[in-house]
């Protein structure tokens, strides 16, 4: 018990590790809430296409020198309404919207800091990150933007619902669908904007989206999706913690691997879905 | 009275209605015909503001209708859902409260009873806590009426609601009609089905893209009217 203790207790001795427990836990309900969203409305990736896109915003902002959060939260939710402009307005499905929205932001983004001497925005501590790394400052921001977007999706949980659920319907009732779908995009890149430049774009994404489908996967309800993935969230980032302090792995790899294996776990014994229960449960075509 | 005149809509580069115009009045059911592609659809989102008119207007008692729209309840076809959302029957329901509950609120407890009573309403009210997408076809399509009657509407607006349902779902549906005429409803269903169940509509329009005839049964089902709507190919599966 004593050396179980012990093992829990030790990596919290240094600042760094707490600082990073905390922040993964905060990431992990953030990323749930959300990400339940992006998987309802079917748009996974469209965190994949914001975490990418903000790159001319950040090296705008800093020739401008103005707050980088401003110009990659601009540029990234600007990437989101390209993506619903072209998919209503033109002939594309969304995952060909997603693609060349997803390039060509990228690519003016790097175009920008090489024309505009920009060399200050590191590509590559954005796209990999180290939630070790995280200051206080970081900390707090994110608490802060949770507890945020925590309060709006409570206060318009009913309305984001029936948005989510039947946009058609939503609309033909009278609720601001165009306003709706900005202030969840607002919300997925702020989310994104906040941690992104703490954690990689590999980590949020795997945070907004993986805890979310492993909920999907055992509950029937959203605000259920929203909480129970919430838990897998911080369980996962604190597992995959754990694990890289023990075994010597990177951290935010070691928890994406986590979160993938609480996936894997719901994939085959969710008590509705589940691979394995579904075949225990089938009945045995009886001996000729 | 809702009255559509002269509406034109386009669909991104083709003309999907032209020069639409007919009314609709309270405690009658009209039934929309025409084939798949002739504008069926569209006209319903005209109609409810999803799709801005070319030209021409939508009046309800010769006055602009946008300020009247929350009277209409709405039921989208079946293939525009996703019926795996995480969603229970009983949360579906209650979407239909969420313009009269406002902004901020909790449905009170009186709209937790309208809505319980109109899953009853449809024989839905053992299913509240099931997730919506156990249920039959049928099933569904009744979930969906409920939230249409939770709404305590004054027009009725169904998109296809027979398609893929079962008899007793046929049956509740028709029977619901009758009520909703005999309190004063107003009722547009887009149905394909050309056999018995016409007799529970009043009036019918039959679109192409143009509207090719309007009144009541013997005035649109004819074979000549049909010709015209589906092409020289079409029999009518009723005679």
């Amino acid at each position: 018990m004593t050396a179980l203790l012990e093992w829990l207790l030790d990596p919290l001795q240094f600042a760094f590790m707490r600082d990073a427990l905390a922040m993964g836990v905060v990431l992990g309900v953030l990323c749930a809430v959300t990400g339940s969203y992006l998987i309802v409305q079917q748009m996974s990736m469209i965190g994949g296409v914001i975490s990418h896109s903000i790159v001319p915003g950040l090296s705008i902002a800093f020739f401008l020198g103005i707050d980088v959060g401003i110009g990659a939260f601009v540029a990234g939710v600007l990437s989101a309404i390209c993506v619903a402009l072209l998919e209503k307005r033109s002939r594309l499905k969304v995952d060909a919207a997603m693609s060349l929205t997803l390039t060509t932001f990228l690519a003016f983004g790097i175009l920008l800091i090489s024309l505009l001497e920009t060399n200050q925005v590191d590509l590559s501590s954005l796209l990999f990150g180290d939630i070790l790394g995280v200051t206080r400052g970081d900390l707090g921001r994110t608490i802060a933007i949770a507890a945020l977007i925590i309060t709006l999706v409570k206060l318009f949980y009913k309305e984001l619902l029936f948005y989510s659920f039947d946009p058609l319907g939503a609309q033909a009732s009278g609720l601001p669908v165009q306003g709706l779908y900005m202030g969840l995009i607002s919300a997925i890149t702020l989310t994104i904007v906040a941690t992104m430049q703490v954690v990689g774009v590999l980590l949020v994404m795997a945070l907004l989206v993986g805890p979310a489908i492993t909920a999907y996967l055992l509950v029937k309800e959203l605000h259920q999706m929203m909480w129970v993935g919430s838990v897998l969230g911080a369980i996962a980032s604190i597992s995959g913690m754990y694990a890289s302090y023990y075994l010597d792995l990177p951290s935010g790899p070691a928890i994406v691997m986590a979160i993938f294996v609480g996936f894997l776990l719901a994939l085959c014994f969710s008590p509705r879905r589940g691979w394995l229960v579904a075949k225990a449960r089938s009945p045995h075509t009886p001996h000729q | 009275m809702l009255e559509v005149r002269n509406v034109t809509a386009a669909y991104r580069d083709r003309w999907a209605i032209q020069n639409v115009s007919f009314v609709l009045q309270p405690g009658q059911a009209t039934n929309l015909l025409g084939p798949n592609g002739a504008g069926k659809s569209t006209l319903m989102k005209v109609m409810l503001g999803l799709v801005p008119p070319v030209s021409g207007s939508i009046l309800w008692h010769n006055q602009p209708f946008a300020p009247h729209r929350h009277r209409v309840a709405y039921v989208p076809q079946r293939t525009v859902i996703d019926w795996d959302y995480p969603i229970t029957v009983q949360n579906v329901v209650r979407m239909g409260r969420t313009r009269q509950t406002g902004w901020l609120r909790s449905f009170s407890a009186a709209s937790n009873a309208i809505a319980h009573h109109a899953l009853d309403r449809v024989g839905m009210a053992d299913y509240a806590h099931r997730q919506i997408g156990e249920l039959s076809g049928g099933q569904q399509q009744r979930v969906f009426i409920a939230r249409a009657l939770a709404q305590e509407a004054d027009l009725f607006f169904l998109d296809e609601p027979f398609a893929g349902v079962d008899q007793t779902t046929e049956t509740i549906l028709f029977d619901l009609f009758a009520e909703l005429k005999a309190a004063g409803k107003t009722l547009l269903v887009i149905s394909h089905d050309f056999g018995d169940t016409l007799a529970h509509y009043d009036q019918f329009l039959l679109l192409n893209q143009t509207l090719i005839a309007a009144g009541n049964q013997s005035e649109v089902i004819c074979p000549a009217c049909l010709e015209q709507a589906y092409g020289k190919r079409f029999y009518l599966a009723a005679a």
